[in-house]
């Protein structure tokens, strides 16, 4: 019984770890991007974020099952399987946005990518907490709603940060609206990921109070 | 073979007790374990009929000698009816879903019985059992509130992850009901089948290394009824305590049977009594507790803690209003049957027995600081039922419970007789210093048990009880049991038969 838990909960943490490394890649590929456009190495980031995604997705079914079918923690397994897959859902939008940019190649000018290099970090930190929110919701509960308020910050934050880079985008006289629209597409995408964060902050929050005894 | 088949119809009733037992009480012990789903139910109710079955065959040779005291039933007919009135009592509760108290039940069927009988009732024995209907749901709930909160410490020190809490709470479940069913195999299968010892048609077995004595064969029945009782019937009682009341965690409802078997072992433990009197400290009723009460107890605690807003109270009222209707409905069962059994079934369900105080007698009762001059008149004056007796001597003197008590041990006539058959038997249960008493004894009567008594603590210093201290009253308990057990062994036509 403990050696069928501790294999999963290494499962578990690779998953997550799993997480970590795309949000990391993510963070690089768009650096890339917007210092290079579109490159091969860009290319072999996407390929890498993929070949993750494929990786967590099986790693999630794998739980899933044993969870299932050994009966594991009844009271709290749909919130556990709700909670990766909603975990999982994050990483196919990081594949997405990185896909997107790959295909559509939106060309932000100069004077904003500074602003959508601090979004894109606060982004990434707001992904970083959440994964630790998850992580603390199965060792130390308490620290789930530290780490939550954190993701709610960053998340503002984010939000705060978007409106004004697209109050500068639809104000600079040099762009087309074509270009305006097109810009405002991705930088919604990119704040898409701090706000699926905060979805899944505030379902943590909840099932950490029904693990309670 | 009528023997046979007289001792299969009324062992039949403690059958179905013990069946109604599994039915119930192995719900009390694995109903949060299958209600939270940690265990399966297939899983628990097989650990918990082996243990029960281990717990009877290995551990479960005393009956209980508070049920035996609060009522003598001295007819197998009368055991027949008592075990059916409480196994109907419990079994129409379990029927309405409701997790019922077996203990309660047994108690109330023999309420029933004395009344019928006309015995005198121990009021103080009853009083305590009552206070324990209380007590022991509220101590329960204390040590639940004690447990969770020490848990809790240690969850937020230890800080495991929720698979390996998860995993640790299973064989802590499991470990805890297997010995909750230990338990209730050795603690509850003297109340199922003590009654049928005596007319057990069951032969020592014996084959080398491995030996089965005939009451273990008996207790080995009884606990297969228990365990046809958990597979057949537990199910929906596991549920109610599992999910009726309120909705609870795995870890709260390992906290719950922990604390379960704490409060039935506090109440069943000679040792912690000893501890307790050593310290100078109150000690508690050494008497059968009910196990539902405990878990109810338990559950409510827990609730409480967290605020008490997620009890249903609509089953909790439905449980506790069981615990009123089982005994009661067990009492009035009892009376019918009983009534019927005599009346239409034309066999006797009590046995008359007489009550003479001799001359010798009343000077003993005066040795004992009982007044007697108001009732000198009636020496030698014989009456056939106890309750009789008891209601002519306080028509001149009140009396006390223990007065009471009194009275009828000293009056009490019958024949003990030290006849070769006593010799036959074995005497482990005595010392060397003891047997040799008894045996230097051989081939007297005697007509009244203190007369008994009294010869035997001529012998032998261990046949003289020693002044009632708290540290004394174990010794004392052990002797007193000691002399009911050669007592019944000796007595010529005892009424029990």
């Amino acid at each position: 019984m403990l050696s069928r838990a501790s294999q999963l909960e290494n499962q578990l943490d690779d998953f997550f770890d799993k997480v970590v490394v795309a949000t990391l890649i993510f963070r690089n590929s768009l650096e890339l991007y917007l210092n290079h456009g579109i490159c091969d190495e860009y290319r072999e980031k996407l390929r890498e974020v993929e070949t993750i995604e494929s990786k967590a997705d099986q790693l999630r079914r794998d739980i899933e099952v044993a969870l299932y079918h050994h009966t594991l923690i009844p009271e709290l397994r749909s919130d556990v399987l709700a909670l990766l897959e909603e975990v999982d859902k994050l990483i196919n939008r990081v594949e997405a946005c990185l896909f997107k940019f790959e295909i559509e190649q939106p060309q932000f000018p100069e004077q904003h990518k500074e602003s959508v290099r601090r979004l894109l970090q606060t982004v990434c930190e707001c992904m970083d907490q959440i994964i630790y929110a998850c992580r603390a919701f199965f060792r130390d509960q308490n620290s789930v709603k530290d780490y939550s308020a954190q993701v709610q910050w960053l998340e503002s934050e984010a939000d705060k940060l978007s409106t004004s880079l697209l109050r500068a985008v639809f104000r600079d006289e040099q762009l087309d609206l074509a270009q305006r629209i097109h810009l405002r597409y991705f930088v919604e995408r990119i704040d898409d990921l701090a706000n699926a964060a905060e979805d899944i902050s505030d379902s943590l929050t909840i099932y950490a109070i029904k693990r309670g005894i | 073979m009528s023997m046979d088949i007289s001792f299969l119809f009324f062992v039949s009733s403690g059958l179905f007790l013990g069946w109604s037992l599994g039915a119930n009480d192995a719900a009390n012990i694995f109903g949060t374990a299958v209600g939270t789903r940690m265990i399966r139910f297939i899983t628990a109710a097989t650990i918990c009929s082996v243990f029960v079955l281990l717990g009877a065959v290995i551990s479960g040779g005393g009956t209980s000698e508070t049920i035996a005291s609060f009522g003598g039933v001295n007819r197998i007919a009368g055991s027949f009816i008592v075990a059916l009135a409480a196994a109907l009592a419990v079994f129409f509760a379990l029927r309405s879903g409701v997790t019922a108290s077996t203990s309660q039940a047994i108690i109330g069927s023999l309420i029933g019985w004395n009344l019928y009988s006309s015995s005198v009732m121990d009021t103080e024995l009853l009083l305590r059992i009552l206070s324990t209907w209380v007590l022991c749901p509220l101590l329960a709930g204390i040590v639940a509130v004690l447990l969770t909160l020490i848990a809790e410490r240690f969850l937020l020190w230890r800080r495991p992850h929720l698979l390996t809490q998860d995993a640790l709470t299973r064989i802590a479940l499991i470990l805890t009901g297997a010995l909750g069913a230990y338990a209730l195999g050795a603690n509850n299968i003297g109340n199922v089948m003590g009654v049928f010892v005596e007319v057990s048609p069951f032969r020592d077995i014996e084959s080398g290394q491995f030996s089965l004595s005939a009451t273990q064969q008996l207790f080995m029945l009884g606990g297969l009824a228990i365990a046809m009782g958990v597979f057949t019937y537990s199910r929906r009682v596991m549920m109610t305590i599992g999910n009726g009341v309120m909705d609870i965690s795995p870890i709260a409802a390992w906290i719950i049977v922990c604390a379960h078997s704490i409060v039935l072992l506090m109440f069943s433990s000679r040792s912690l009594e000893q501890l307790l009197s050593d310290m100078n400290l109150p000690t508690l009723p050494l008497v059968p507790v009910s196990s539902s009460q405990a878990v109810i107890g338990a559950l409510v605690g827990l609730a409480l803690l967290k605020g008490g807003k997620a009890i249903n109270w609509h089953t909790l009222k439905k449980i506790s209003l069981g615990w009123l209707v089982t005994p009661a409905s067990a009492a009035l069962l009892s009376l019918t049957g009983l009534f019927l059994m005599e009346h239409i079934g034309e066999q006797p369900v009590y046995a008359s027995s007489r009550y003479v105080i001799s001359e010798t007698g009343f000077n003993k009762l005066e040795q004992e600081g009982i007044e007697t001059w108001r009732y000198r008149h009636l020496a030698g004056v014989e009456f056939h039922s106890p309750k009789a007796f008891i209601n002519k001597i306080e028509s001149y003197q009140p009396l006390s419970a223990q007065q009471r008590k009194q009275l009828l041990d000293i009056a009490y006539l019958s024949r003990f007789e030290l006849n070769h058959q006593l010799y036959r038997n074995s005497h482990n249960w005595l010392s060397t210093e003891q047997w040799q008493a008894v045996q230097s004894l051989k081939n007297q009567q005697f007509s009244y048990r203190w007369q008994l008594r009294d010869a035997l603590a001529a012998l032998s210093p261990q046949w003289r009880y020693k002044p009632d201290t708290p540290h004394n009253r174990s010794a004392n308990r052990q002797l007193q049991q000691q002399l009911t057990k050669l007592e019944r062994l000796l007595e010529i036509n005892p009424p029990h038969q």
